[in-house]
């Protein structure tokens, strides 16, 4: 039953490939995304146990991320049908594949309970997503394939060497190399420090390049601003949430090891701060909205950071953003995919009054930056309200005022970038496109905003168990 | 078995030395798909023989020793690429820099909390100073071939520490990991292809379009 959630996307893929038509080709996608969808909330309701001698499991963390991954590939691959409608010119068929392939290993990266499975899965991602990014065939595009690739591919090599310092650690010290989850954990707290803190600073740099913390985000906005938006949104919503996933494996072997856990908390929190600091300064005066779009991505992996770095109460919120995140950055590239589509251009000079243009992409692009910004009632602002509480409440009022000053920073400089692109009138030289909202192109990013409020305005009782089980899987046991 | 591996090892920093120092990409190709087949044939002399060894043996050598410089030469033929001509740095001090890099990875293995078997060895010295070539040839030049080189040097670096434990490893990661430097590979030479066509350069320094103003 497990093995579907890997087999299917996969032997979706092989479908696709073999599919002739530029057409039919892109049915494919929501054809497996539906019932990856069903099969993943299957398996999350129901209570799973370790197999394959404890290499796949899914845990409570790993189903907080399918989840998250899961539903937002589902509402992306009926956009994507949509999508493609207006993409004839071009063959779609690498795209589909690379959809496909990377939806495989997305859900293998969730069910790994072997951290070496666990690279390759998050390696088979960043190669899978390389050719997605350059589907414009143009010279910016492949610059920005090129960056994404070469600092993604460096990054994950030097998380692999970590990897292989984790295992010398155990290898130190019962002569037993080993990369399995559960044993790491049991014996984490005897293993020679200077190889865990080595390894532990190796996985950062390496995940962390993926995830984009700053100063390691240098592809993102490159990557993000060229890829079409429904690459941009499994991108900001998809890997970012299976580099955070390693993360979190990461801080769990901290969190056994005891002695690492201060110095990995620290480094997250100040990580985090930079990376959102990076995003308030970037973000002022942006005039490429993709681009300003990628600062946001880059300043909610530091608000996972530092609230992963804050620990306590803030875990259950970090865990929330998770999914909130990757669906609210949903709303906004798919929104403004179809925004580029329509105006022929992502930069504030030429995109002017989409809301008079094209009253429902604009709404919806308003309202997703509403919610990012972390406005009530949407499900981000209640994660982003229990991490900064949190913070509050840990006495830790030097990054509780950081935080703020570089939230409210970034609302203003987002909103200035945001309105005068949905207000106003359109200017009237535009070029003329065959772009029109249809149901296909703007119910999923509907569907996903409704979503979105409802978990803001009244989250299930399975979601909040859910994630105060994941939540219990990172807190330190006294 | 051991030491006949040590000395191979120092035949494999000493091909470091030669990327650093050439600048005709037929022979630095040459020189990398050396490196990972001696790098393929270590393990074979360190276990008992088995079907796994046999396996991961066989994959590595037809990967590294034929696949990726088929990859890479077919990439070179279709940009047209001839030899690396003004790096960021030249190739002299790039030898220095490598020299002192590789004695510093002595130094740096020496202090380090290794186990009681591996003391005498000279796998991680050799990890270390071939990681840190592949990083030098990654920031140093400018073509876009040269800086694939670069990252599978990188990766053999990363390959010789790994030697050290096999156990942690088992075959399904291994050939997982093997199958996705390929595909890498492949992909970047795709993509060098593209830009090749698109900027009618490899030059990487010219990939400077996208930035804040």
């Amino acid at each position: 039953m497990i093995h579907l959630l890997v087999l299917l996307p996969l032997l979706g893929a092989l479908i696709a490939w073999l599919i002739p038509g530029n057409r039919l080709r892109p049915l494919m996608l929501p054809t497996i995304a539906l019932p990856h969808l069903g099969l993943s909330l299957y398996l999350i309701a129901s209570p799973t146990v370790p197999v394959h001698g404890g290499w796949i499991w899914l845990d409570p963390l790993g189903k907080i991320t399918l989840l998250a991954i899961s539903s937002l590939f589902a509402v992306c691959a009926v956009y994507a049908v949509g999508y493609l409608a207006y993409r004839q010119e071009r063959s779609n068929r690498v795209l589909c594949l690379g959809l496909l392939v990377c939806l495989a290993a997305m859900s293998l990266v969730t069910l790994c309970q072997h951290l070496g499975l666990l690279w390759v899965a998050i390696e088979t991602t960043t190669v899978s997503m390389a050719p997605l990014i350059y589907f414009n065939r143009n010279a910016r595009s492949i610059e920005a394939t090129w960056k994404y690739l070469l600092i993604c591919s460096v990054g994950i090599a030097l998380a692999l060497l970590g990897l292989l310092f984790l295992a010398y650690a155990t290898h130190v010290a019962h002569q037993n190399a080993t990369l399995l989850l559960p044993d790491l954990l049991e014996d984490a707290s005897a293993l020679n420090r200077g190889w865990l803190h080595a390894a532990f600073i190796f996985l950062l740099v390496g995940y962390g390049s993926k995830l984009g913390l700053a100063p390691l985000h240098t592809w993102k906005p490159d990557a993000y601003g060229e890829a079409p938006g429904l690459v941009g949104a499994l991108l900001a919503g998809g890997l970012v949430n299976c580099a955070f996933l390693a993360i979190l494996r990461v801080y769990q072997i901290c969190l056994a090891s005891v002695t690492e856990l201060l110095f990995f908390q620290q480094v997250l929190v100040v990580l985090g701060l930079i990376s959102m600091a990076v995003a308030a300064i970037f973000m002022a005066r942006q005039h490429d909205f993709k681009r300003m779009l990628a600062y946001s991505s880059v300043e909610h992996v530091g608000i996972l950071a530092v609230g992963l770095g804050i620990g306590k109460g803030a875990l259950f919120g970090v865990l929330f953003h998770l999914i909130n995140n990757g669906l609210t950055k949903g709303v906004l590239f798919l929104s403004s995919g179809n925004i580029h589509r329509s105006y022929g251009g992502k930069t504030v000079e030429v995109v002017q009054g989409a809301l008079t243009r094209l009253p429902w992409s604009g709404g919806l692009f308003l309202a997703g930056f509403i919610a990012i910004t972390g406005s009530p009632p949407f499900s981000p602002f209640i994660s982003e309200f229990s991490i900064i509480s949190s913070i509050f409440v840990q006495r830790q009022y030097l990054v509780g005022g950081l935080f703020l000053l570089f939230l409210a920073a970034i609302f203003i400089g987002m909103a200035l970038t945001v309105l005068p692109m949905v207000m106003g009138t359109p200017r009237t030289d535009l070029e003329v496109t065959d772009y029109r909202d249809r149901m296909l192109t703007v119910g999923p990013p509907l569907v996903m905003l409704l979503v979105i409020v409802w978990l803001g305005v009244w989250p299930p009782e399975a979601l909040l168990q859910l994630l105060k089980d994941g939540a219990a899987m990172l807190e330190v046991r006294s | 078995m051991v030491s006949f591996a040590d000395q191979l090892l120092v035949l494999v920093m000493l091909i470091n030395f030669i990327m650093l120092g050439s600048s005709r990409m037929a022979f630095v190709i040459r020189a990398v798909a050396a490196q990972g087949v001696i790098l393929g044939i270590i393990p074979g002399l360190l276990h008992p023989f088995s079907g796994h060894l046999l396996a991961i043996t066989a994959s590595i050598l037809l990967a590294k020793g034929l696949v990726i410089p088929y990859l890479l030469n077919d990439a070179v033929r279709k940009a047209q690429i001839r030899r690396e001509v003004e790096p960021f740095i030249g190739y002299v001090p790039t030898l220095l820099l490598g020299a002192v890099f590789t004695a510093l990875a002595f130094v740096f293995a020496q202090r380090l909390p290794l186990a009681p078997e591996h003391r005498d060895l000279l796998f991680v010295p050799a990890s270390i100073a071939t990681l840190m070539t592949g990083f030098l040839i990654l920031t140093t030049r400018k073509k876009a071939i040269s800086q694939v080189i670069g990252y599978l040097v990188l990766e053999n670096g990363i390959f010789i520490f790994g030697l050290l434990l096999t156990e942690a490893m088992p075959f399904m990661v291994e050939a997982g990991a093997l199958l996705d430097l390929l595909v890498g590979i492949f992909v970047m030479g795709i993509v060098i292809n593209h830009i090749n066509r698109e900027f009618s350069t490899v030059d990487t320094s010219r990939l400077q379009t996208l930035r804040e103003e």
